[in-house]
């Protein structure tokens, strides 16, 4: 893989977003599902977080224009590698989707393709993105599967989808989005269908392929602790907007009262406690958001 | 120590086909005690809890509730006493059937009478009015189901709750609902309760003694409080309980395969 050179400087951060938002038609009106989420990105592990239906994966969707119709995408800017996404036409889109920016979704059990070898699945990704011959997109591919971590990468080469486990598939979802080299990478619930185990050594991957290759990620999920001990920075997403941003270490200093109720009302190991408290939640987090 | 436990299972082993799910697995359960099996997918908790409930047929070894051996098919009286609520509240209430029939089908099939106090008490007892009870499962948010799933069970009045991962499927702030009402229930009828949960927080918050198991063996049990101070004696456990507190990079490259 050549190494990247560093053309926007890491002053100008890789991705910028200003004043997203996302709208479905709806009998009475359009619904806004995101609405108005602005965060800029370096080349950093920057973490989504918020419950359901607070709009973290649609903001992750629509970075790559994947917001499925009748939902419309509007967006002051939406800048990757200083070029503006949202006037691009498709066909330009396509080269940067899968090449420049790529996206893992939850579970491999409905990403994959499940009458073609894995392998060949992951041969395909890098062919459509650089011209190789068949011999040698198969050594590409193997590579990135030992670079997963899948100890016989020749045996998993040519596995049916069906034939690999949840923690294996999820690998070799990764290793299919990471071969084209993409410069972002957008994780949604990478490993929450996994065993605890399993997620720690996929989200060992993603760290080391991150540091690697100077690629940013995106991670979306609804784990506040995983996220906390993962990334480098964290969002959170309610209803639509980001109410609260902050350093991913501190997270647990959080001073959004959406934020601090999330996190008291998740049982603990260390402590005892004879109930939880339950979140009551405030009309003004609709309004307050950054 | 009075006599009888409430659950006891002895050596339980259940096969599908060639894959042996459970392995000779023992515990017992006192009467009012909340117990946890706790393990990652595959290890076969899940299993365990669907023979007790008389679920899967295919078992072998001795399964004992409330003093009497369990056989393949359980009596009336056997689900009465011991109900079960499900994982997944999209898939475990019935589409087509409003709240007030879901609720009415276990007392007529047990003949209790009176269907219409006992459901407006089961509604207000896990917190739904009765606004509720006219409604399909569709017009209900996740949480609610698992309110009318919990309903259902209780219904009976049993002594027995069997909960397979009831809070998996819920956002975080749900969650905590769900497990406060259960908690608030088994105090006030002194219920006793079997929870299957992969999330090692969840089963130590709820139980106060557990078992982990791995690849359909039980690797050991332990008090929640030994578990909260992280004095699990089997590797396998500490690497589920590092695992459970976030992630390290330098501790999840030494994870090994616990066959």
């Amino acid at each position: 893989m050549t190494p990247k050179s560093m053309t926007p400087s890491d002053q100008s951060p890789l991705l910028r977003v200003e004043n997203l938002r996302v709208a479905f038609p709806t009998p009475t009106g359009p619904f806004e599902a995101v609405r108005g989420v602005s965060f800029a990105m370096g080349r950093e592990k920057l973490g989504i977080v918020g419950e359901s239906g607070s709009g973290k994966s649609l903001t992750g969707r629509s970075i790559l224009r994947l917001v499925p119709s009748p939902g419309t995408v509007t967006a002051d800017r939406m800048e990757f590698e200083g070029e503006e996404l949202t006037a691009l036409p498709e066909t330009r889109l396509r080269a940067i989707r899968g090449r420049r920016i790529s996206m893992v979704m939850q579970d491999p059990k409905f990403s994959l393709n499940p009458v073609m070898t894995v392998g060949r699945q992951i041969a395909e990704a890098y062919r459509v993105h650089h011209r190789a011959g068949s011999g040698e997109a198969r050594r590409r591919a193997l590579e990135m599967l030992e670079a997963v971590r899948i100890r016989d990468p020749e045996r998993v080469y040519g596995l049916y989808p069906h034939e690999v486990s949840g923690g294996m598939g999820q690998r070799i979802m990764i290793a299919m989005m990471l071969i084209p080299g993409p410069a972002l990478l957008i994780a949604d619930e990478p490993t929450s269908a996994l065993d605890v185990t399993v997620q720690m050594q996929v989200l060992v991957i993603l760290d080391e392929l991150c540091g690697r290759q100077g690629m940013g990620l995106v991670f979306i999920s609804h784990d506040l602790n995983l996220v906390a001990s993962f990334c480098d920075r964290v969002l959170i997403m309610y209803a639509g907007r980001v109410v609260e941003s902050c350093r991913a270490a501190d997270l647990h200093k959080a001073t959004h009262p959406y934020t601090r109720g999330l996190l008291d009302s998740l049982p603990r190991l260390e402590e005892r406690r004879a109930e939880l408290p339950v979140l009551a939640r405030d009309p003004r987090w609709l309004e307050d958001g950054r | 120590m009075t006599g009888d436990p409430m659950i006891e299972v002895r050596d339980l082993r259940v096969s599908f086909g060639e894959v042996a799910a459970v392995q000779g697995v023992s515990f017992r359960v006192e009467a009012g005690e909340s117990f946890g099996l706790v393990g990652e997918s595959g290890s076969g908790k899940s299993t365990v809890l669907r023979a007790l409930a008389g679920l899967n047929p295919d078992w072998t070894g001795e399964l004992r509730v409330e003093g009497r051996a369990q056989g393949r098919r359980r009596d009336k009286g056997f689900f009465k006493s011991c109900q079960m609520v499900f994982q997944d509240p999209y898939g475990s209430l019935h589409p087509r059937h409003t709240i007030d029939r879901i609720l009415a089908e276990p007392v007529a099939i047990h003949r209790m009478g009176d269907a219409d106090a006992r459901i407006e008490r089961a509604l207000a007892e896990v917190g739904l009015g009765s606004q509720f009870r006219y409604r399909y499962p569709h017009q209900l948010s996740g949480g609610q189901r698992q309110r009318v799933a919990i309903a259902r069970a209780l219904i009976l009045e049993p002594n027995i709750l069997l909960l397979d991962e009831p809070t998996s499927a819920l956002d975080v702030s749900v969650q905590a609902e769900i497990l406060n009402l259960l908690t608030r229930l088994r105090a006030e009828r002194g219920l006793t309760y079997v929870l299957v949960s992969h999330n090692l927080a969840v089963v130590a918050h709820m139980c106060g003694r557990l078992a982990v198991m791995n690849r359909g063996r039980l690797v050991e049990e332990l008090d929640a409080e030994a578990l909260r101070r992280g004095e699990a004696r089997e590797d396998y456990t500490r690497q589920l309980l590092r695992a459970s507190r976030g992630y390290d990079r330098a501790a999840a490259e030494a994870f090994r395969d616990f066959a």
